[in-house]
């Protein structure tokens, strides 16, 4: 590990965030000059959830 | 693109319809703002925008419309549902949909960017996730972010609780931090994250599980004049038993080693008795200044760095004196009503006037004034009781004196938050304002990032339209509000304060200041 405890730069070097979900969330960060990419997520497998577990297990 | 519509004509009195749209996927908030503009449709008594998950099959089959269709229907196919007076309603209805979906989409970006791998892709650097994406999937994406060295914000909610606690395993082992999930705010080095208001930034940390309870604290503590240094969200499960405080304690420690940090505030309900245990213990043994709020835990001893304080309020200003930084509270555009103007409200009322009615947004607000009314000795009932002995029957019927969670699971399945979409809370004050029992009517107003731009239109409507529903011989109801939110917010929060004012109610910059204010003028009624 390094010296510095990963939540010791969390709260000490700036953002970059990854927003998976609500754009409005990526925006009202954004506006505060951090640097933020927007991921408009979509279910895995289209949703299937018995699918997911199968791929997950696949995988 | 193929798309099934049926309109059923059903009973003279009411028709079912609906259109599916297969491969449109669209998030909850989006599918919501679409249902509230096409449930105002003509003739329209319910509406179902929503993605044909199993769930929200099982939601739809609930009001009656079912189809062979909408049981073939995947969880990436949009499913728009009405029940309406007649056909022709429903019909008009189903085909406003593209323009509803249109206005909602106007504004919103679309990103080319589709997962979590792509997007730290482009950005190898990133070092916090979050997620705002429905519960049941949270699980593999958040593991995912974790595994890739992560710190993970998640704002969902129904997250099953054993992948809660296997999420925070696996971040403890990699020295990360989950805030979350059910997590509504944080702000990390002066960075809002979710629901935040514009603060000072300063030297006290605050760690808490609430979302709402966390905008209280910043904000109280910036009105009094110091700054945050970090507020840090857990989620309303972690002080359970079940997760233990896994990122309480992770946070706790984190703002010990802080530099920036001087004093650490925790303001949260009193969480799983076990866990409560471990917490405190831990708070006496910090190397900082700490200030505890625990809601409802009003019989700790002090310790040589630890004071308790039984408000958000009061916590705040502790915090802001261990600062040794406070200075003169700035003028604020916040006007406190004329406390005269109460004195005459309770002469203009009705004998059988002798009820408070809260209707909140902020869980955490709910729970406070039933603390501050309970303590003063009224039998208080809400749908989120501090005693399951005080729980009301029914949530959406009020009796004595009731205090209603808006946010709660029952008023926004299937809907926007109170924080962003104000309808029920509208639709409630009118009918509080009818009842010929009700003295005070006791409301929260949130302000900040991705709370609704006009948090009080369709409040004050409300207020005035009941105003003129009651019969003169009924009273004159209170009306008392908090306003969550610094002159920063992108509210205006000048704005905000004096339209409630101009509609004679009665304004207070905090919810425990405002839960008194109501005690006083209840004792003018009984």
């Amino acid at each position: 590990m390094d010296m510095t405890e990963p939540t010791d730069a969390l709260l000490n070097e700036p953002l970059i965030v990854v927003n998976l979900g609500l754009a409005g969330f990526a925006n009202s960060i954004e506006e505060q000059d951090v640097v933020v990419v927007q991921v408009d997520w979509l279910p895995p497998a289209g949703g299937d959830q018995e699918m997911i577990d199968l791929l997950d297990k696949l995988l | 693109m193929s798309e099934e519509r049926r309109t059923t004509a059903g009973t003279p009195a009411r028709s079912t319809g609906y259109v599916i749209r297969p491969d449109q996927y669209y998030d909850s908030v989006f599918l919501m703002g679409v249902n509230s503009r096409l449930s105002k449709a003509a003739g329209v008594r319910q509406s179902a925008v929503l993605m044909g998950s199993q769930a929200n099959k099982a939601l739809l089959a609930d009001i009656g419309i079912r189809a062979r269709a909408i049981d073939e229907a995947s969880a990436n196919d949009l499913v728009i549902a009405v029940v309406a007076d007649d056909a022709q309603a429903v019909d008009v209805a189903l085909k406003g949909v593209d323009a509803a979906l249109l206005a909602v989409e106007t504004g919103t970006t679309r990103s080319e960017v589709h997962t979590l791998e792509d997007g730290l892709r482009r950005q190898p650097g990133a070092n916090l996730a979050v997620l705002t994406i429905p519960g049941e999937y949270v699980y593999p994406e958040a593991r995912q972010a974790l595994e890739a060295g992560l710190h993970l914000f998640i704002f969902s909610s129904n997250v099953p609780l054993d992948q809660e606690r296997e999420l925070k395993r696996l971040a403890a082992d990699r020295g990360l931090l989950v805030m979350g999930p059910d997590c509504g705010t944080s702000i990390v080095g002066g960075v809002g994250i979710g629901f935040a208001n514009a603060v000072r930034r300063g030297a006290i940390g605050v760690i808490g599980p609430a979302g709402t309870g966390l905008q209280e604290f910043t904000c109280q503590v910036h009105h009094a004049g110091g700054g945050i240094s970090h507020a840090i969200g857990t989620g309303s499960h972690d002080l359970s038993d079940d997760i233990g405080g896994a990122t309480t304690l992770a946070a706790l420690e984190a703002l010990e080693r802080d530099p920036s940090t001087k004093v650490i505030a925790i303001v949260a309900k009193p969480g799983g008795e076990r866990t409560r245990e471990v917490l405190i213990s831990r708070l006496e043994a910090c190397g900082k200044p700490v200030v505890a709020c625990l809601l409802g835990v009003t019989d700790r001893e002090p310790g040589p760095g630890l004071e308790w304080s039984a408000t958000i309020d009061e916590a705040a200003l502790t915090a802001v004196e261990r600062c040794a930084m406070a200075v003169p509270r700035p003028a604020s555009a916040l006007t406190m009503t004329d406390p005269g103007l109460g004195l005459q409200d309770d002469r203009r009322r009705a004998a059988r006037q002798r009820y408070v009615r809260g209707l909140f947004a902020g869980g955490t607000f709910c729970y406070q004034s039933q603390q501050i009314l309970s303590r003063a000795g009224l039998k208080v009932l809400s749908n989120a009781p501090l005693n399951e002995d005080r729980r009301l029957q029914d949530p959406t019927q009020s009796v004595g004196h009731s205090l209603i969670d808006m946010g709660d699971d029952a008023h926004t399945r299937g809907r926007l938050h109170p924080m962003i979409d104000a309808t029920l809370r509208a639709q409630r004050i009118v009918a509080e304002s009818l009842d010929p029992e009700v003295a005070i009517l006791l409301l929260d107003v949130i302000l900040g990032t991705n709370a609704a731009p006009d948090p009080v239109g369709d409040i004050v409507a409300a207020i005035v339209e009941g105003r003129g529903l009651r019969p003169q011989e009924a009273g004159e109801v209170t009306v008392v509000a908090s306003i969550c939110g610094t002159e920063g917010d992108p509210q205006d929060l000048a704005r905000v304060a004096q339209a409630l004012i101009d509609a004679g109610v009665h304004v207070f910059w905090s919810n425990a200041r405002a839960t008194e204010y109501c005690l006083a003028r209840l004792e003018g009624a009984n």
